[in-house]
């Protein structure tokens, strides 16, 4: 089968393994993901920082495309991104005269019509179903499901799990054989976009959330969003600085772990591609 | 701009913000669960409560203090504190506007100078190319804020690893990128 794909610019870059991991997962289990074609930056961050139109009109456009190309459904990785185009298409049903200033701002066509979903949506939908039996290296290590701001909040819009204490990225681990453990700082941001402009800040808001997994005696962290990843991987120097101790507890994208569990070849996966080494 | 203005007696900076996003500042009653929540408040000058109380006072020079404020740009918009709001206020929404104006009114703070030169250097990328350039976004970050030295031994470790791109990926209707930033700029003069 097809389904809709919107990588966003991490995974084209800095998070190139996130995709690889997405696409050999998706491939596994013979789903076809469909590029929409000549998208744009979602605007991310500094868009809904600096100029609200700029920040819905840049994800209508990527909806637009994929109304276009004639897809009814896109998998979009990026928590950010998920988020935004989220937000946007919510915003854009809501009030009709903003929709009407974006697609001036565009032009191009836009319905509304394309169903949007993060990574866990689309495991849940079309992998977790067929997994059973496909399970040849169980993931057997104690995990800490790190689901960060922007897969959950706002829970108004997105409607996706319980934003205190989510359940869905651990429901997943458990199915890959893993044992996912009780912890504090499940939704407590890493720092996200502050990461060049502010670093000290996200070695102190990530250190915080790499110290409670390790004192739970967490093998690996799982986690479903590049920003997530970037900041609690490659700013480990950083946390480690802020922790007064060197941990090395590997981020695994949820994507990676699933990908172990049915025996995919770890380059295939990109772990190699990690800053802290992936021992798990 | 809704009836709600006149009922809760909020003109001012509080009235524009229920006029641009429908977020009633009127709302908050200090509980103060947005400032317990909030992972950046103790880097701020005004914890989120604090803001929402200048806001409802309606006093021109605590307005002025909020657009010129550190907080509204350490906000990570995390959307904790709209979560566990039991008046389920908007307040990433609400911050959202609030750096936009004090952008357009020049009034941002000093000390976020790097922030919001990320966020410019971010958005420039996009402009030209239709996506994010990361070597485009880190030259021209350090060109707006003279931090040559920091991270410098980042791009070789992430180069090493196959997670920087040399040459950018450019969408072929980059021309209509451009019409979106002009269209949006025009409305706005940062």
């Amino acid at each position: 089968m097809t389904l809709g794909f919107y990588p966003g610019c991490s995974l084209k870059g800095s998070s190139r393994e996130y995709a690889e991991s997405v696409l050999a997962v998706a491939k596994a289990f013979d789903i076809h993901l469909e590029e929409i074609k000549d998208w744009n930056c979602c605007g991310a961050t500094a868009a809904h920082n600096m100029n609200k139109e700029l920040s819905l009109a840049l994800p209508a456009r990527i909806l637009s495309l994929a109304e276009k190309q004639g897809l009814t459904e896109i998998v979009v990785p990026c928590a950010a991104c998920y988020s935004r185009l989220t937000v946007t298409k919510h915003e854009l049903s809501e009030n009709p005269a903003l929709k009407a200033v974006v697609t001036e701002a565009n032009d191009l066509a836009y319905t509304g019509s394309v169903s949007i979903l993060n990574i866990v949506q689309m495991l849940d939908k079309y992998i977790i179903p067929n997994l059973e039996g496909r399970v040849v290296k169980p993931f057997d290590h104690k995990v800490a499901c790190y689901y960060g701001c922007l897969l959950v909040r706002p829970h108004e819009i997105l409607k996706f799990d319980r934003e205190e204490d989510p359940q869905s990225l651990d429901a997943l681990m458990l199915k890959a054989g893993a044992t996912p453990i009780d912890w504090a700082f499940k939704t407590e941001c890493c720092g996200a976009g502050l990461s060049v402009s502010r670093t000290s800040s996200v070695g102190r808001l990530s250190g915080k959330i790499i110290g409670d997994a390790k004192d739970r005696g967490a093998e690996a962290i799982i986690v479903a969003c590049p920003m997530c990843h970037s900041n609690l991987d490659m700013r480990r120097d950083a946390i480690n600085a802020y922790l007064g101790e060197k941990v090395d507890i590997p981020v695994l994208y949820i994507t990676q772990a699933i990908g172990l569990a049915i025996g995919l070849d770890r380059k295939a996966l990109g772990l190699q591609r990690h800053f802290v080494k992936v021992s798990v | 701009m809704s009836s709600d203005t006149h009922h809760s007696g909020i003109s001012g900076l509080g009235g524009e913000v229920l006029g641009h996003t429908d977020v009633k500042v009127s709302h908050c009653y200090q509980c103060g669960k947005c400032s317990a929540g909030c992972p950046l408040s103790e880097e701020m000058d005004y914890p989120p409560s604090v803001i929402m109380r200048m806001l409802q006072t309606g006093n021109p020079d605590l307005e002025d203090k909020v657009l010129r404020s550190l907080s509204i740009w350490v906000c990570l918009t995390c959307e904790m504190c709209f979560a566990r709001c039991p008046m389920s206020i908007d307040i990433p929404k609400m911050m959202d506007f609030l750096r936009e104006k004090s952008l357009n009114e020049k009034k941002s703070n000093p000390k976020a100078k790097e922030i919001i030169a990320f966020h410019k250097s971010f958005l420039d990328s996009i402009k030209y190319t239709g996506r994010l350039y990361e070597i485009g976004l880190f030259v021209d970050y350090k060109a707006r804020t003279l931090k040559i030295l920091d991270d410098l031994a980042l791009a070789p470790k992430m180069m090493k690893r196959g997670k920087l791109n040399i040459i950018p990926e450019l969408i072929k209707d980059r021309s209509g990128v451009a019409a979106i930033f002009r269209k949006a700029n025009k409305k706005n003069k940062n």
